[in-house]
């Protein structure tokens, strides 16, 4: 055993005082260097006085209102101008209107050929059962990827209105966390996992039966929104917390980009592309439709509890 | 028959639309929009769409009306008005309420 030495000796030594001024525990140069404090600057009231007057005089000079015949004739010009724009561009929305096809016409080629195509072609095209899914995330893939976008810049933007400090979220008044209910607790453990797994079952079998990301990651979310009513955010920030959102949000919809990115680019330049179209009616089937369903589901799911989080107590 | 089941289904629809903006509490009018959005969720069965009635029972009548009951909440709507029910009340005491009120 060695000698243990006692703390001043230590202090003494060249390797503590290294490793004390590595840490910047102390700073070598106060009290060794002469130093001087900073004065505020301060300006004088005369100074300021002469300077906003200077500052008046030329704002009229340059603004010069009422005797600025150029000025005047821009604002007539400027209302007329505007008068005539509306006009134009309501003149121009109403002629394309009268050049549209007649609503309820059979003969419409929206009511014809889309829909047709759709209902003849779109299980052999899409390899999905339930149409509506192949139309909204293959043919109009495009349209539900912006929707997707708009449901994360919303739970974002009510994140920017709505967040509070983590140590205030810690020690929250009473009111806003849930009373201990038994009932509520009891029906929830209940509820919930059934909940869960028809919310999962049904963004799986999005296309094949009715359904999809955004109904099952609904009903996903409307459970995580049951367990927290019932339990409170503690119990629910054990598997559901600040991270694991962000990791969710962000990584489904960046696959989403990807996949579609994909998607487009082997069917623009007519490559086959990795996700085999399968047998209508399996549940790995549909190509790219069973993975965009799930992206979508954990999206909407995020969302919708994070809503509910921020509203009730500004954080996951 | 199904065409009649339809039409009544529509009138409620009316008169719940009507309902909401008519109704003076809050509680109620969230509740109206609740009842509203399951006729809905209805009429998208009867139409043959399966998909909207999934989208409607879950969103319109599930999470909006839970976001809107949890705004009352917020902004003391719903203690305001149980703690107002709390003094109609022959048995309790207003006083109750009025502490009730001041605690939650």
């Amino acid at each position: 055993m060695s000698k243990l030495r006692s703390q001043k000796d230590y202090e003494k030594t060249s390797a503590f005082r290294f490793w004390q001024w590595l840490s910047g525990e102390k700073d070598p140069y106060i009290g060794n260097m002469e130093m001087k404090e900073q004065e505020v600057f301060q300006e004088s009231p005369i100074v300021v006085k002469e300077r906003e007057i200077d500052h008046i005089k030329l704002h009229n000079k340059i603004y010069d209102i009422d005797h600025n015949k150029e000025l005047k004739l821009f604002r007539i010009f400027y209302r007329i101008s505007a008068v005539l724009l509306c006009g134009v561009i309501m003149a121009a929305l109403i002629i394309c209107v009268s050049y549209l096809p007649e609503t309820g016409n059979p003969n419409n080629p929206t009511v014809n050929e889309v829909a047709e195509r759709y209902v003849e072609k779109g299980t052999a095209e899409t390899g999905v059962i339930n149409t509506v899914t192949g139309m909204i995330l293959n043919y109009r893939g495009f349209d539900t990827f912006g929707e997707t976008c708009v449901l994360f810049i919303a739970s974002s933007c009510v994140m920017i209105l709505l967040m509070v400090s983590e140590e205030k979220l810690k020690t929250l008044p009473k009111n806003l966390e849930p009373k201990d209910d038994k009932i509520l607790q009891y029906v929830a453990r209940i509820i919930v996992p059934v909940l869960m797994i028809f919310g999962f079952y049904v963004i799986v079998n999005g296309h094949l039966s009715p359904g999809g990301g955004f109904s099952g990651g609904a009903i996903i979310g409307s459970g995580l929104i049951l367990y927290s009513s019932a339990f409170g955010g503690e119990k629910i920030r054990k598997f559901f917390n600040e991270n694991v959102y962000k990791c969710i949000k962000i990584t489904a919809l960046i696959f989403y980009g990807c996949v579609m990115t994909y998607y487009f680019y082997t069917g623009a330049n007519g490559l086959t592309n990795i996700f085999p179209l399968g047998t209508p009616g399996n549940i790995v089937s549909a190509g790219m439709i069973f993975y965009i369903n799930l992206f979508v589901g954990l999206e909407v799911a995020c969302t919708v509890y994070s809503f509910y989080a921020l509203f009730k107590r500004g954080g996951l | 028959m199904n065409d009649n089941i339809l039409f009544l289904l529509l009138i409620f629809l009316v008169i719940c639309a009507i309902a909401v903006s008519f109704s003076k509490n809050l509680l109620n009018s969230v509740i109206i929009f609740m009842s509203y959005s399951t006729v809905m969720a209805i009429i998208w069965i009867l139409l043959e769409s399966p998909d909207l009635a999934i989208t409607e029972a879950a969103v319109g009548a599930g999470i909006t009306s839970v976001l809107f009951f949890v705004t009352l909440k917020k902004i003391k709507t719903i203690d305001e008005m149980v703690s107002k029910k709390g003094t109609a009340l022959p048995g309790s005491e207003p006083v109750a309420g009025k502490e009730e009120s001041s605690n939650e």
